[in-house]
């Protein structure tokens, strides 16, 4: 009975996944281009960086980047709160 | 940690101050060419763990000094933080000391792309120090615990002679 359920699930999950993949459209074809096309025109005009990547990082979302440096601040004070007393150093 | 034989602990004389050369390199650069804050700085950082497996846990203790570490994670997040300041007029992390291609620098030490190469380096700061006090914390947490004779440990393995 339950080998009967788990098989009647894979299929239909397969038959689901199958179907989604005929629905995809194909990849490196966005349906909106706005933001991109803004992002490399003016990446090199307006701020002077070779480096679109850097640019997009720094620049364009640095909010995001700040963000990562509280996410590496956090895992540097679990990682103190857990392991500093730990052990004893010679 | 024992240390490594001769040749590892020769490999890293070498070469180990390199790879802060190349980590540096890759930070400052990271306007021109791949690379930026995060990938520099976790290649400076791995210079730590480098001499920790080649000399050993006294040698690392001997040679550490802790409050650099702490002081650089510091530098990096307090100068990021500023230099993200800088753009208040307009909005926060406006980039309001870059220059469009084809004008002139405001100084002869400041590129032209402004904030992103300040922000790659701070960022820098602050990887090298958090990855260094990561492997420094965890590596000073290790201790020994006697499991006793037949205990079913796996010998030579969990053995840390500090």
């Amino acid at each position: 009975m339950k080998k009967t359920i788990f098989i009647a699930a894979v299929i239909l999950l397969g038959g689901l996944l199958c179907d989604m993949f005929e629905e995809m459209h194909p990849l490196g074809v966005p349906l909106n281009t706005a933001m991109d096309d803004y992002i490399l025109a003016h990446a090199l005009s307006d701020r002077s960086a070779q480096n679109v990547v850097t640019a997009m990082v720094f620049d364009f979302r640095g909010f995001d980047t700040l963000g990562e440096a509280a996410v590496l601040f956090t895992a540097l004070s679990s990682i103190a709160a857990l392991f500093r007393d730990g052990g004893k150093r010679e | 940690m024992k240390p490594l034989s001769v040749i590892v602990t020769s490999v890293c004389d070498i070469f180990a101050w390199f790879m802060i050369v190349f980590g540096v390199y890759v930070i400052n650069n990271g306007h021109n060419t791949p690379g930026g804050g995060f990938q520099g700085g976790a290649i400076v950082a791995t210079f730590l763990s480098f001499m920790l497996v080649a000399y050993g846990g006294k040698r690392f203790w001997a040679w550490l000094r802790e409050g650099v570490y702490g002081f650089l994670e510091f530098l990096g997040l307090v100068a990021f933080f500023i230099f993200g300041c800088l753009g208040f007029p307009n909005s926060f992390f406006y980039n309001s000391i870059a220059v469009p291609q084809g004008g002139e620098a405001l100084s002869e030490w400041l590129p032209l792309c402004g904030t992103i190469s300040l922000m790659n380096v701070a960022v820098g700061f602050e990887v090298v120090g958090a990855l260094s006090l990561v492997i420094i914390y965890m590596y000073g947490s290790i201790r020994m615990v006697d499991t006793g004779a037949g205990m079913g440990g796996e010998r030579g393995h969990d053995r840390f002679d500090r």
